[in-house]
């Protein structure tokens, strides 16, 4: 844009020529974070240790390519951003970044990023990222987000992916652990989300999204975050029976799985007057919480792969020595 | 319409994702750059074929006896 174009669009609309911060939002961060430990977790308790810089390499790949994915979404989705107040400020809907720069950046970034970790690690590790791009960009945000109730049971699977491509990156292989760690984080996402669009309701009735809340009510969703929650319990503990469980992950998921059941019972057990009354505290509370039980179980995963709690390990004879 | 200056605002922004970038592109450099030193002292095969044979880097070609796997 030239200087006299950006200062008439200055002028009309109080936005001009994106700065680079505007670009980093596209690729949203705060989810791009929640994918690097994630990932990070999967490629630190795999069996096999990587040199430093092809694992450093490997993450900022995995990295950009969920920021690829993001922009890719924030480029399909800006009509319905800009009817919700919770994406409004997003570059694109905000007018900052143009549609055309958000999916040029997505396309080049995905290619980009898949190309290098297939160098940097191995090709399957690559095909994964490549799958998960796609099932975020495509599957989730150009299909299924605007058209059944079960977009975001699905589409979970896109941040589920992280860790199992972590795991690849080391091992060259998929196991067993790996698909568990996909399964906890594919079965968290539901009550996760849920309990978001619990209080944030109105944006997406506005925005058209079929979110369960908007398709079939609120106390229908209040009883699928309860069945989904215990649905994930055999899940977070089944992990801990494998090799990169322990005591240590052990006491911690059953700690954090009985605080989140009984969040989930407790959202299940209240009348909507009761939530709108105070805010949906309960439910604003039980989102909080379960990034923490996310992040805790991934944290767990770490102590467990420390030569500490392999010592630990070898007294207990289900995880042998 | 306010004149454009040097310092306007304009500027800044587009100077700072000029930085942006340019810091960016050196990580990508230093990035690479590591991952190859790191791939290298890996240790392997670091010959490959040269559009003529080379029997070097040829396994089928490797006497039987005293070869290493």
């Amino acid at each position: 844009m030239s200087d006299i174009r950006a200062e008439i669009a200055d002028g009309q609309s109080g936005t001009g020529e994106a700065g680079f911060g505007d670009y980093v939002q596209l690729l949203k961060p705060r989810v791009m974070s929640l994918v690097v430990f994630t990932a990070l977790v999967g490629l630190l308790v795999a069996p096999v240790r990587l040199h430093p810089m092809e694992a450093l390499a490997a993450i900022v790949f995995i990295a950009l390519g969920a920021g690829a994915s993001g922009a890719l979404n924030m480029w399909w989705d800006a009509d319905i951003d800009r009817l919700m107040k919770r994406t409004a400020k997003r570059p694109v809907p905000a007018g900052t970044v143009a549609p055309g720069e958000a999916l040029g950046l997505g396309v080049a970034l995905s290619g980009l990023s898949v190309i290098m970790l297939g160098l940097a690690a191995n090709w399957l590790a690559a095909g994964l990222l490549a799958f998960t791009i796609f099932f975020y960009a495509v599957v989730y945000t150009m299909w299924l987000k605007r058209s059944t109730p079960q977009n975001i049971v699905i589409g979970g699977a896109a941040g589920a992916f992280p860790p199992m491509i972590g795991w690849v990156v080391a091992t060259g292989s998929v196991s067993l652990e790996a698909v568990l760690m996909f399964a906890l984080i594919f079965m968290w996402t539901p009550p996760h989300f849920w309990a978001l669009a619990l209080f944030m309701n109105s944006d997406y009735s506005k925005a058209r999204v079929p979110m369960l809340t908007v398709t079939h009510g609120r106390r229908v969703t209040r009883a699928h975050i309860i069945a989904y929650t215990l649905a994930l319990v055999p899940v977070a503990i089944g992990v801990g029976l494998t090799s990169i469980g322990g005591p240590v992950y052990l006491a911690v998921a059953v700690v954090l799985n009985a605080i989140f059941v009984l969040g989930a019972w407790r959202i299940w057990r209240r009348p909507e007057a009761a939530a709108e009354a105070d805010g949906y505290h309960v439910e604003k509370r039980f989102f909080t919480f379960s990034l923490a039980y996310l992040f805790g179980h991934f944290a767990a995963f770490l102590i467990e792969a420390t030569p500490w709690a392999a010592s630990l390990r070898a007294h207990f004879t289900i995880w042998g020595a | 319409m306010m004149a454009i200056t040097r310092e306007h605002e304009l500027h800044k922004r587009r100077f700072g994702r000029n930085v942006g970038l340019g810091l960016v592109l050196v990580a990508f450099i230093v990035l690479v750059f590591g991952l190859t030193i790191a791939k290298v002292q890996r240790g392997g095969t670091i010959e490959a074929f040269d559009h003529t044979y080379r029997p070097a880097i040829d396994p089928a070609a490797q006497p039987m006896t005293g070869g290493t796997e």
